[in-house]
C-alpha cells in the first residue's frame, strides 16, 4: 500500500552503544586533561587529538586523510576507571531493578505469566497497534512483576529498591554503588528483557551504566581563537576535562590503594561530572558553571527547547531572500502592493532560466549590470549561474563580457522589479493572512510601505513595527502564492466570514464626512476629491443653486460602486429606535442603495470597515475579488479625499462642555454617593433588603454597584447632550472611526467605579484601602468610585484607584497572551500535516482519514454566510427586489396575528413607496 | 458478554446513534470511500457503545466497522465510520 509515496520508512530502532562498540567506533582513546601543548598544537591522546577531525582550514585529518568540510569528524572515547550510571537511562534502570530478583537475575513474574504478557504483546505488533501502546503495556508489565515480594524462580525475598534522585539507588537504606547496580543488570537473562520492552539482539542493561564514555569528534565542540589571540574552548570540551581530571585521580587513587571513603568520593564526583556533562539542568544537583558563573550548555541543552536543534535548528531555518525593515502607510497604493526600498531589492533577486525567448532580454538586463544609473529605479542582474552551477558575480566591468557569453539553461539571478510576487509577513503569525503575498513596487527611502486597509490582517501599526518580505524563487510558488495568498484573495476571513480587510480609521471618517446628511460639494471641490479616481467621467449636478453647480457626497459615492449593486442595511449610527422609520431616519443611518445609487444613509463603519463591512462583505461575494479590490482602492482614496476637503482634527476640548452641565454631573455624584451611604447605613442597622440567593454583604456589593454604575451612564448622558454631531470626537466615535462614547463620557463627565476581579476595591490596608479612610469605611468614594472625569483631572486617592484598575488590565493581557500563545502552538502541532483531499476528505500524511468531509458539510468558511452555504435572504433579496421585504414583514405579522393582513399592507404601501419591483438579477 | 452492561449508553441523548455493519455493508463503504480498512478512525472494542452493540449484535470482531450518525452544527446529520480495534 504505497499510495503515491515513493520512499516510506518501515521502522526505526533507537538502541544503546555497548562499551565495545564504544571503543570500537573510537578513533583514539582520550587519556590526557591536556588540549594543547606550549606551541599551541593539540597532544595526542588529548581531547583535541588530530585523530578526532580537523577544525582548522589547511590541515588534513590523521583518520581519514580529508580536509575541513570533507572530514566528518571521528569519535574518541574515554576508559572509566569505575562504572557510572548514565542519566538519561535512570528511569529505564529503575524499572529494571525492581522487577528482576536480587539474587538470580530473573523478571519477578512466573513463566505462565510472562507467556501471558508475550502473547498480548504478540497480538498488538500483528494489529497494527503504534509504539506507544508497546510501551504502555510493557510498563505494565514491569509494574506488575516490582509488586512480587518473593522471587518466584528462587524464592529469595525481594528488597525494596528507592531511587534517591538524581544518580543513586538504595536498596532499603543500603546505597548500591554503580558497580553493583551493573552487576544485577547483567544478570537478567536475554529472554526475560523482552517482556518488560527491551529488545536484548540491541541492547543489554548493563551498557546504561557506562563503563566507556564516547568523546564527540571536535567539529562537535570547535575551539574559537579570539581576536587576542586566545583559544576559547566550547562548553563540551570543558566539561570533559572535568571528567578526564576526576577520572584519572580516581583510577590512581584506586589502584594506590586509598581508603574506601576516598575513591567513592571521588567515584560519586566522577558520576556527577558525567551527570552535568550529559545534562546540567538535572534536578537535585547544582548546575555545572563557567568560572564566568554563567551554567554550561551541554548536550541536552543543546537539543531541548525553542533554542534547541529540533524546534530551531530542523523544524525552523535562516532562509536567503528575505528582507526586514520598519514599516509605514501609503494610502495611495493598491491593497495588492508593498514598496520595498531601492536598497533592498537590489540585493532580492529572482531566478530567471534563460530560454530562446527571453535570451536577448535577459543579455540586456546582465548588460545593466548590478547598479543600472538611472533616475527611476532599474532592476539590475546580481549572479548569473552556469549549466554546471558555477556563479558569476556580475559587476560593472564585467558586465558586458557576461551578457556576451550568456547561453541557454543559463539562470540570471536578476534584482526584484515592480510586479514580482512576494511574500509578506509580520510577527506573530497567529492566522493564514499574518502571511499573504504582494506585489512589489520598489520605492525610495528605506521603510516597507503598503495600504492601510492591509493593518487589520497583520495587527501592524506604524510605531516602529518591522516586517518581513520573501522572494518567491520558483514558477510554481509564484503561481501558488498569486492564486492562494495574494491580499486580495484573503479579504474575507476563514475566522468570521467576513472581510478582515477594509476601510480604518481616517477612512471611515471620511466616508462619514463624505456622505453624512445634505453633504455637497461645488465643483472645484468635487474635482479635488475624485482626482485620485480611475473614472474620469463627473455625473451631472445634483442640483444648481443660483447658477453654481453642487455634487452631493452620496453622488460621489455612487461612483465608486460597482454596476448594479444593491444593499439595504443600518449603519453604526443607527440609534436602534423602537420603530424604524426606514428611509425618512432623522439621524440618516438607513443605507440603501440601489442600482448602485446611495438612496440615502451614511457610509461608515458598517459599510466598509473592516471586520464589519457590509458592502465589502457583499461585493466580494457578488462580484469576486478583483472588484473588492478596485473598489477598497478607491472608496479609500475618495474617503480620504473627503477628509482633506474639511480637514479634521480633535483635542481634549471636543470634551468641553457647559459649567451647567459640569454642575448637574456633580449633582448626580453627589446624590448617587448618597445613596450608597444610605445603602451602607441600611446595612449596618441589618434592615438592608437581602436579595435571594445572596449574602448581606453581597447584597449591599450588587446595589452599590449598581448605583454607581448607573451614576456613570447619567453623568454620561449629561454629557452626552452637550457633545453633537458637530464634535470631531463624537463623529469618530459614532462612525466607528476611533474610540467609543464610553471612553468619552470618562473624558467629559466621570471615570465611575474602579475594580479589582469585578469588585469594587478592598486590598490595601487592614479594613481600608488607603489610610485616608475610615477603617471598615465601605462608602463610594473609599471603595475606589471615582467622580472626576480624565478632564477634570483626579484627585489623589482616585488617581490610585484608577492605577490599580489599569494594573490589572495589564497583567490580563500579558498572561492572556502568553497563555493563548502556547495553546496555539499545541493546536498547530496536531493539525499541522492535515489537508483536505479531493474527495473532501480530511487526511493526515499516513493518508487515514481524520475527518470523512472537511467541517462535515464540506463548506470553506471563508465562502460561506453565517455558517450557512449561502445567504438565503439576500437570494431573495435579489430575485424579489424591495418586495422581498415587505413579504417577510407580513409573514412577521401574520405570525404574531397582531393586525390583519389587508391592514399591514396598506400600511407598507404607505410608508415605503415601492418601486417598480425590479426581477433584475437572480440566476440562482 | 461476561460482564453484564448496567447502563444502556446508546439511549442517553448525548450519545450518537452506532451501528454495526455487515460485511457486505463494510466492503460498499469501504469502495465508496476508495480507502482500506486501515485508513479509518478506530474506535476501541472497549468502548461503552461497542459494548452495548455486542449485546445486540452477539460478539464484535475487531476488525468490523461501525456506523455512527450524529448530530452536526453544520450539517445536521453526517455519518462517520469506524474500525474497531482491540484494547
Amino acid at each position: 500500500m504505497m499510495r503515491g509515496v515513493s520512499k516510506r520508512i518501515g521502522s526505526i530502532r533507537f538502541s544503546c552503544l555497548s562499551p565495545d562498540e564504544v571503543r570500537k567506533m573510537s578513533a583514539t582513546k582520550i587519556i590526557t586533561a591536556d588540549t594543547y601543548d606550549d606551541d599551541g598544537f593539540p597532544i595526542d591522546m588529548g581531547l583535541m587529538d588530530p585523530h578526532l577531525g580537523v577544525i582548522e582550514p589547511g590541515l588534513r585529518c590523521k583518520t581519514c586523510g580529508h580536509k575541513v568540510d570533507e572530514c566528518p569528524g571521528h569519535f574518541g572515547h574515554i576508559d572509566l576507571a569505575m562504572p557510572v550510571i548514565h542519566v538519561g537511562f535512570i528511569k529505564e534502570i529503575k524499572k529494571l531493578l525492581q522487577s528482576t530478583c536480587r539474587s538470580c537475575g530473573r523478571i519477578l513474574l512466573t513463566d505462565e505469566q510472562v507467556r501471558e504478557y508475550l502473547n498480548t504483546m504478540e497480538e498488538m505488533g500483528e494489529l497494527g497497534h503504534d509504539t506507544i501502546d508497546l510501551k504502555l503495556l510493557s510498563k505494565a508489565t514491569a509494574k506488575d512483576a516490582s509488586s512480587r515480594p518473593i522471587c518466584p524462580h528462587c524464592n529469595a525475598e525481594q528488597l525494596k529498591i528507592a531511587l534517591d534522585k538524581p544518580t543513586t539507588f538504595r536498596e532499603e537504606g543500603h546505597k548500591l554503588t554503580p558497580k553493583e547496580v551493573r552487576e544485577r543488570l547483567e544478570r537478567i537473562p536475554d529472554e526475560d528483557l523482552i517482556p518488560l520492552g527491551i529488545h536484548p539482539d540491541s541492547c543489554r542493561p548493563e551498557w546504561m551504566v557506562l563503563a566507556a564514555l564516547p568523546v564527540p569528534p571536535v567539529t562537535v565542540r570547535p575551539s574559537i581563537t579570539l581576536e587576542s589571540g586566545d583559544r576559547s574552548e566550547d562548553d563540551l570540551t570543558h566539561k570533559l576535562v572535568d571528567v578526564l581530571r576526576i577520572n584519572q585521580r580516581l583510577r590512581e587513587n584506586r589502584d594506590a590503594g586509598a581508603p574506601q571513603l576516598i575513591v567513592e568520593d571521588l567515584w560519586e564526583l566522577l558520576q556527577y561530572h558525567i551527570t552535568t556533562y550529559f545534562d546540567t539542568q538535572t534536578s537535585g544537583i547544582p548546575p555545572a558553571r563557567h568560572r564566568s558563573g554563567r551554567p554550561l550548555k551541554t548536550l541536552v541543552q543543546r537539543l531541548k527547547g525553542k533554542e534547541g536543534r529540533f524546534r530551531s535548528n530542523l523544524s525552523g531555518k535562516r532562509v536567503n531572500f528575505s528582507a526586514r525593515t520598519v514599516i509605514s502607510p501609503d494610502p495611495l497604493l493598491s491593497i495588492n502592493d508593498v514598496g520595498v526600498p531601492v536598497y533592498a531589492a537590489r540585493e532580492l533577486t529572482v531566478p530567471v532560466h534563460v530560454t530562446e525567448q527571453n535570451m536577448e532580454m535577459l543579455k540586456e538586463l546582465v548588460l545593466r549590470g548590478p547598479e543600472p544609473e538611472c533616475e527611476d529605479y532599474l532592476g539590475g542582474v546580481n549572479y548569473v549561474i552556469r549549466q554546471d552551477g558555477r556563479r558569476i558575480r556580475v559587476t560593472d566591468r564585467n558586465a558586458e563580457t557576461v551578457a556576451e557569453g550568456l547561453e541557454l539553461d543559463y539562470v540570471v539571478e536578476r534584482q526584484l522589479m515592480d510586479g514580482d510576487v512576494v511574500l509578506f509577513n509580520r510577527q506573530p503569525s497567529l492566522h493564514r493572512m499574518s502571511m499573504m503575498a504582494h506585489r512589489v513596487k520598489v520605492m525610495p527611502w528605506k521603510t516597507f510601505r503598503f495600504n492601510l486597509c492591509v493593518c487589520p490582517p497583520y495587527n501592524a501599526d506604524f510605531d516602529g513595527d518591522e516586517m518581513n518580505l520573501h522572494v518567491l524563487q520558483s514558477d510554481e510558488a509564484r503561481a501558488e502564492a498569486r492564486v492562494l495568498m495574494q491580499v486580495q484573495e484573503n479579504i474575507l476571513s476563514p475566522r468570521f466570514g467576513g472581510p478582515i480587510i477594509g476601510a480604518i480609521h481616517d477612512h471611515i471618517t471620511g466616508a462619514f464626512m463624505l456622505t453624512h446628511g445634505e453633504s455637497q460639494y461645488s465643483k472645484s471641490e468635487a474635482i479635488m476629491l475624485l482626482r485620485r479616481l480611475p473614472e474620469k467621467n463627473m455625473p451631472l449636478p445634483y442640483k444648481v443653486e443660483d447658477g453654481v453647480e453642487y455634487w452631493s457626497g452620496k453622488q460621489l459615492f455612487s461612483m465608486v460602486l460597482p454596476e448594479g449593486f444593491n444593499a439595504t442595511f443600518r449603519s453604526s449610527i443607527c440609534e436602534k429606535c423602537n420603530s424604524c422609520k426606514k428611509e425618512k431616519c432623522e439621524f440618516d443611518a438607513y443605507v440603501k442603495i440601489r442600482d448602485s445609487n446611495l438612496i440615502c444613509g451614511t457610509i461608515d463603519e458598517r459599510a466598509i470597515g473592516s471586520f464589519k463591512g457590509k458592502i465589502l462583505d457583499k461585493i466580494a461575494r457578488d462580484y469576486g475579488s478583483d472588484a473588492v479590490r478596485v473598489f477598497i482602492n478607491t472608496v479609500t482614496r475618495l474617503a480620504i479625499g473627503a477628509i482633506m476637503n474639511c480637514g479634521f482634527t480633535t483635542g481634549i476640548d471636543d470634551e468641553d462642555i457647559p459649567d451647567e452641565a459640569k454642575r448637574q454631573i456633580e449633582e448626580v455624584n453627589e446624590q448617587s454617593v448618597h445613596k450608597v451611604d444610605d445603602f451602607v447605613a441600611a446595612y449596618r442597622e441589618g434592615i438592608l433588603e437581602q436579595m435571594p440567593g445572596r449574602s448581606m454583604e453581597e447584597t449591599l456589593e450588587v446595589e452599590v454597584m449598581r448605583v454607581l454604575g448607573n451614576a456613570r451612564d447619567e453623568a454620561g448622558r449629561i454629557a452626552g447632550r452637550h457633545l453633537g454631531m458637530n464634535n470631531s470626537a463624537v463623529i469618530m466615535a459614532r462612525s466607528g472611526a476611533r474610540g467609543s462614547m464610553l471612553n468619552l463620557s470618562q473624558m467629559a463627565g466621570c471615570i465611575g467605579q474602579q475594580a479589582v476581579r469585578g469588585e469594587r476595591l478592598n486590598r490595601g490596608y487592614w479594613n481600608r484601602t488607603l489610610p485616608h479612610f475610615a477603617k471598615g469605611d465601605l462608602g463610594a468614594a473609599a471603595k475606589g468610585f471615582v467622580t472626576n472625569s480624565y478632564k477634570s483631572g483626579l484627585r489623589p486617592t482616585e488617581f490610585f484607584f484608577h492605577s490599580m484598575g489599569g494594573r490589572e488590565g495589564l497583567v490580563d493581557t500579558a498572561v492572556r497572551t502568553s497563555r493563548s500563545g502556547y495553546m496555539q502552538r499545541r493546536l498547530i502541532s496536531a493539525l499541522e500535516d492535515l489537508k483536505m483531499k479531493q474527495d473532501g476528505t480530511v487526511r493526515n500524511t499516513a493518508d487515514t482519514i481524520i475527518q470523512f468531509m472537511y467541517g462535515e458539510d464540506g463548506v470553506d468558511p471563508s465562502r460561506a454566510f453565517q455558517g450557512d452555504a449561502f445567504d438565503i435572504d439576500d437570494v431573495l433579496d435579489e430575485v424579489l427586489g424591495d418586495e422581498a421585504e415587505l413579504l417577510a414583514r407580513i409573514e412577521e405579522r401574520q405570525s404574531t396575528g397582531y393586525a390583519t393582513i389587508e391592514k399591514d399592507l396598506m400600511e407598507a404601501e404607505d410608508d415605503s413607496s415601492i418601486e417598480d419591483v425590479g426581477f433584475d438579477g437572480g440566476d440562482e | 458478554m461476561a460482564n453484564e452492561i448496567v447502563f444502556n449508553v446508546l439511549e442517553h441523548e448525548m450519545v450518537p446513534e452506532h451501528f454495526l455493519l455487515d460485511e457486505e455493508e463494510a466492503a460498499q463503504v469501504l469502495r465508496k470511500l476508495g480507502i482500506t480498512k486501515d485508513q479509518l478512525p478506530k474506535i476501541k472494542r472497549s468502548d461503552a457503545a461497542v459494548q452495548v452493540l455486542e449485546n445486540i449484535y452477539g460478539p464484535i470482531e475487531v476488525g468490523s466497522i461501525i456506523k455512527i450518525i450524529r448530530k452536526s452544527l453544520t450539517a445536521d446529520q453526517f455519518v462517520v465510520y469506524r474500525l474497531v480495534i482491540g484494547g
